[in-house]
Parts: structure tokens; sequence; C-alpha cells
């Protein structure tokens, strides 16, 4: 993969008043890719992510979208560079049916202006079985009746109707089971595999030794190492995320020693 | 890991190919209809089963109780809590409540009586200016709600309370303001449509309901998608045609006894609200599910922070819902006013709000938000009316009042009891 990173992010700063939140982060997400983004509690994944998602704006620093650097000064502009996240609460309106949820708020609508259910509900199958989704009988069940799974299964596959090319995960198995936690796992490889710059911002170490092509480690607000995941094992990966470096790998002893902040 | 996984799913959920059509259909579609029941969507079941059980019950201990007169009376005294209903069915989409629509639409029928009467303006702009009063207040309260942030609850006591002091004051002394008879706005509580004009009407509306129905399922086989079978549309019209045709006939019998070979001054047809009811009940029908925005109603009332990130923006949909409640509660206070001949001066108070809540929540409508459509104000509506028909014919003496407060009361916290329990199964 040498080609040009979907998503590149070049000396990222945020601050909350006096709080430094994150300094100078670098992190690159590849088309076709599963890029992890991991770190303790409070290490800034969450505010890595909304910067992305347009919800904070950057204090300094690149976001550069295939080459291309952009301002994203909103969710609507990151939703129109094609970045999609898929938040852990899942923002799925339960009374609504799983087509319904799909194209909230863009919605088909025929030349009489009335809803177009029919070319909406055949968009939201072929989404699903482009993921061969086999876990949902009909799309016109309602989200109250369905299991986690299915309605992460759902939420990602919202993205997959929409041609998101950077989709954002967080958490996606944290409350799902072990056989469900296959399914969705399988699920994020399958929307790599069709070109989407996937990042999954996870605490599960197994989910992530298992689907991740790269990793990134927040420690305290930077960024301690991103490599690839077939050079690195998984007690390096713990080790970086609580002391923010391993062997050669990661911050110097000064960065490290929490003066971070 | 993935030929494992793909064992479970399938293990999981069974792909089930559904027949198409014929009684294998009608039994498929049977079954699905039976486990949405199941899963808590129960629909217009509850009202529909109440309201039939209420009628028989009444019908037995009271000879009149189904005779054509008091049917009329029935339909006429539905009228207003139906109207008023299908406008709360939208705030309370949202799980919000608007306590003051009861005296928004006695404050409007007054201005319209004051306008009327008092300053001798015509009839259709004393109807517009009331409805209008009813857009602004709605509007008002609306925006209170979603850009100043007070709890409906509170902002709609509020007005409860001060739209009942300004409708005494519009109507002053007197006590009420009498409508000029002859008046249109009298005509449609009191008068009746011909009844070549009723059965026309009646196989308009059949013919047109059996269409979009027809047009639905085709539109969705040619794009290759599982329909409802052509039997269960048959049946459905042949239901809807036949409740018709039993209402109109019995609509067409002469109620006036006084009617003879020299006086021809018969009360025959049914009354003209019941046009303006399904005129009202289509529209709001179509808005909530075919429109884009009925949709966002749904998903404001489904997931508020979930619509908000799709790009819905929430305020325009909940100022939106409390001026159609508004609006709404206008014309239903007009046709309480059509129905007294005129306005008193405590119009729009009471009873007339919780009735109008009731019907919504009887029908099926939830008080927690998401759940209800425009069909339960329809059936609730007419099973308070029911309700309130049958006990005052049975409980008679001093305190008839009085039990008939406490037993509206019960069912109204009867149906709000069903809501949260089957809410609860919904969620568990």
């Amino acid at each position: 993969m040498t080609t040009v990173p979907m998503l590149e992010l070049r000396g990222i700063e945020k601050s909350f008043g006096p709080v430094h939140v994150l300094s100078s982060v670098n992190f690159t997400a590849n088309a076709g890719e599963v890029t992890a983004l991991v770190g303790d509690n409070g290490a800034g994944k969450s505010t890595l992510v909304k910067c992305i998602g347009g919800i904070y704006r950057v204090d300094a620093g690149e976001l550069i979208f295939e080459g291309t650097p952009r301002s994203v000064r909103g969710p609507r502009d990151a939703a129109l560079l094609g970045v999609e996240i898929v938040y852990q609460d899942l923002s799925l309106a339960e009374n609504l049916d799983i087509v319904q949820n799909m194209f909230l708020g863009r919605e088909e609508i025929t030349w009489l202006r009335t809803l177009d259910k029919n070319s909406m509900e055949k968009l939201a199958q072929q989404a699903l079985a482009s993921l061969s989704v086999r876990t949902v009988r009909s799309v016109r069940q309602l989200v109250a009746s369905l299991s986690g799974g299915q309605r992460q299964t759902v939420a990602i596959a919202k993205s997959v109707l929409w041609k998101s090319k950077i989709v954002i995960l967080d958490e996606p198995t944290a409350s799902l089971g072990v056989a469900q936690t296959e399914q969705v796992l399988d699920l994020v490889r399958r929307l790599a595999r069709q070109g989407v710059a996937v990042i999954l911002v996870s605490h599960n170490m197994n989910d992530v030794m298992k689907v991740a092509d790269s990793i990134g480690v927040l420690f305290l607000g930077r960024m301690a190492a991103q490599v690839r995941r077939e050079e690195i094992t998984q007690t390096q990966v713990v080790e970086l995320i609580t002391a923010g470096r391993s062997g050669d790998l990661g911050l110097s002893p000064a960065e490290s020693s929490g003066a971070a902040a | 890991m993935s030929a494992k996984t793909d064992e479970i799913v399938e293990q999981d959920e069974p792909e089930v190919l559904e027949p198409v059509e014929g009684l294998a259909a009608l039994g498929a579609y049977t079954r699905g209809y039976l486990a949405r029941v199941r899963g808590g969507e129960l629909g217009s079941i509850p009202a529909l089963v109440g309201l039939i059980v209420i009628t028989l019950v009444f019908a037995v201990l009271h000879q009149g109780f189904v005779s054509a007169y008091n049917i009329e009376a029935l339909v006429i005294q539905a009228a207003p809590i139906i109207v008023m209903a299908m406008g709360l069915v939208f705030v309370l989409l949202l799980g919000e409540i608007d306590l003051s629509a009861g005296t928004t639409g006695g404050l409007c029928s007054a201005i319209m009586a004051v306008l009327l009467v008092r300053h001798g303006a015509s009839w259709w702009l004393a109807l517009v200016v009331g409805l209008i009063a009813g857009v602004i207040i709605g509007f008002g309260m609306g925006w209170l709600r979603a850009r100043v942030g007070i709890p409906s609850f509170v902002i709609t006591l509020a007005t409860f309370l001060a739209f009942q002091g300004v409708t005494l004051i519009l109507i002053g002394g007197q006590g009420s303001v009498i409508l000029p008879s002859g008046s249109p706005l009298i005509e449609l509580e009191n008068s009746f449509l011909p009844l070549w004009l009723g059965w026309t009407l009646l196989v308009l509306f059949v013919v047109g309901y059996a269409a979009v129905k027809v047009n639905d399922a085709l539109g969705r086989r040619r794009a290759g998608l599982s329909r409802a079978p052509f039997t269960v549309i048959a049946a459905k019209v042949v239901a809807l045609a036949a409740i018709g045709v039993a209402f109109t006939y019995e609509m067409g019998v002469n109620r006036n006894l006084s009617t003879n070979a020299f006086l021809s001054n018969k009360a025959q047809g049914m009354p003209w609200v019941v046009v303006l009811l399904v005129i009202l009940y289509t529209i709001w029908h179509f808005v909530l599910s075919r429109t884009r925005y009925g949709q966002h109603v749904y998903a404001v009332g489904g997931n508020e922070e979930a619509s908000r990130r799709a790009g819905v923006v929430v305020a325009r949909i909940r100022i939106s819902v409390f001026v159609i409640c508004s609006g709404m509660a206008a014309v239903s206070g007009m046709i309480a006013a059509s129905l007294l001949q005129s306005v008193q001066s405590n119009a729009g108070a009471g009873n007339t709000l919780l009735l109008a809540v009731g019907a919504a929540v009887i029908g099926g409508t939830s008080l927690f938000g998401g759940h209800g459509l425009v069909i339960d104000a329809v059936l609730g509506g007419l099973v308070v009316a029911v309700v309130i028909n049958g006990m005052s014919d049975l409980i008679q003496g001093a305190n008839s009042a009085g039990y008939e407060w406490v037993v509206t009361g019960a069912v109204l916290l009867l149906a709000a009891g069903f809501d949260a329990v089957v809410r609860r199964a919904r969620a568990g």
C-alpha cells in the first residue's frame, strides 16, 4: 500500500481551556484497511474521533483527505468528505424499522414529495446483502426487536449505503457476546474489503489484533506509535498503552513520564 | 472463522421463502402479524376490542343505545374529542404534552363567536381568524419549549389557566355568545348530508382506499419486494365497506319522531361533521405515514439525539407539532361551539382536554413518545364518547355527574397504565 492514505492527520493539537488533550498527533488510515485506534481512558481517543467527525475543531494541524488538506468546520463538512461515525450508542431510533433508520435524515422522495419507501427498502436490502448480512430477516423489522449485534450491523450497513469513505467505529463490540462479536468483526473486515478506510476505536486487544492492519496507540494525548499489526505483539501494544513506550517503540522517556499534560 | 460465523448465523435465523398469494400467503401474513402483536406492537387492537365490548354492554343494558338517534348523538359528541385528539397525537409522539389544548380551543371559538356576533364579521372570516389564533398560540408554546427550554407541562399548564381567563374576559358578563341560527358554523354539527351524497362519498372513499392499497402492492411487486397478499387487501376493503354501509344506512333512517304526512322535517343522513372528520383523518394520516416530515416526527420521538446527528432540525419539528396541536384544538373548539350552538365563558375548560388525551391514549398512542397513529384518535374518541353517552343513560339521580367524572378518570388511568405496561414489555 504505497498509495495516498484516505485520511492523514498531521500535528493535530486540541485543548479545552487549560487542558491540552491532543498534542501533535499524527495518524493515517488507508483505504481497504482496518486501522485500530487504541489507548487508555483519557488518552484522547474520543477527542481525536470527534475532531475527524467535525464535532470539535482542531486548534492546529492538518486533516488531509486523499492527499488534499481540508478544513472541517462541522459534522456536515465531515459528512460531505465521506466520514461516518458509528457511535457506541449507535444513534438508532428504536421505534423505527431498519430501512427508516438507515435513511434517517436522507430519505428518498418521489416526484410527489412522498416517501419513496420501495426504493429505500431495496437499497437497504442491497447494502445489507453487500456485507453478506444474513442475520436480519426483514428490513421492515423495528430496531427495538433487534439484538445488539444486529443493531451494530444496521449501523455499519448505513455507512455502506451512504458510500462513506472513512468509517469510524466506536467500541463496536463493547456490549456484545462471543458469537455476535465474531459476526461484527467479520462485518468490519468485509467493510474494509469494499475499499473503505475503517477506523476501529477499541479497548479490546483480542479484537484489535484479530482485525486491524495497522494500530495507532494514543498515550496521554500523544500518538505513542502507529505500526503495522504484523510488526508488533499484543504485549508491546499493551505496554504502549500503559507506559507510552515499549523498547524502541513509542515516546521518549521524557515525553512518556506523564509531563505531556 | 468466516465459515463458523455463517453457521451460527444460519442457525439463528433460517431464510424463509414466503409464498406470495393464496391461502398459504394469508397464513404467513397472519403469522407475521401475530408475531408483531406478541412483540408489543398492539396497534389498534385494544381500542377496537374495547369499543366493541363496551358498545355491546351498553346495548344490552339500555335498549335505545344503538338506535339511529343515539348513534348520531354519539358521533357529534365524539367529533370535537376526536379532532382535538388528532392534534394531541402529534405532541404525544414527541413525548410532550399540551394541557392547554382544551382552553386553546375554547379561546379560539370565543374569538370566532365574538367576531361573528359582536363585530358582524362574516362566518368564514371569523373562522379563519380563530384558526390563525390557534396556529399562533401553538407557535408561541412550541417556541417556548424548543428555544427557551421550559418543560411543555409547565408552559401548557400556564396557558391552560391564562386562556380560561382570556375567554372569560372576551365573552364578558353575559356568560355566553349565542351563534346566529342558520349559520354554516351551526350546520356542521346540526344538519345532515342528503342521502345520495352520503352514499356517493362512501363509494368514493372505499374505492379510493382500495386504489391506494392496490397501487402500493403493485408498486412493491414492481420493485421486487415482499408485499401483502391481495386476499388481505380485499378483506380490509370489504371490512371498511361493510362498516361504512352499516353506518350510512343507519344514518339514513329518519330520526325525527314528529315527521308525518304534512310535515316533512325529516332528520336523516349523516352529520356534515363526519365529512370533516374523514378529511382531517386522511390529511394527517398521509402526513405522518408518507412524508419526510412525518418520518422525522417519529424519529425525534424515538431518539432525539440520533435525529439530530442525522441532520433533522429537532427544534423545528418540536415547534411544528405544537402548531398542529393548537390548530386542531381550534378546529375542535369550533366544532364544540357548533354542537352547543354557542360559546360559553368556560368553553374548553373542565374535562375537555382530559377526554381528548384519554382518547389518544386509549387509541394506543404512547405518553412516552414515538408510538402513535391518527386512527388512535378516532377509535379512542369513539370509546370515550360511548362511555360518556352510555353512562349518562345508566347513571341517574342526584350524583350522576359525580359518578361520570369518576368513571372517566378511571378509564383514563387504566389506559395510561396499559400504555406503561406495554412499553415495559416492548423494552424487555
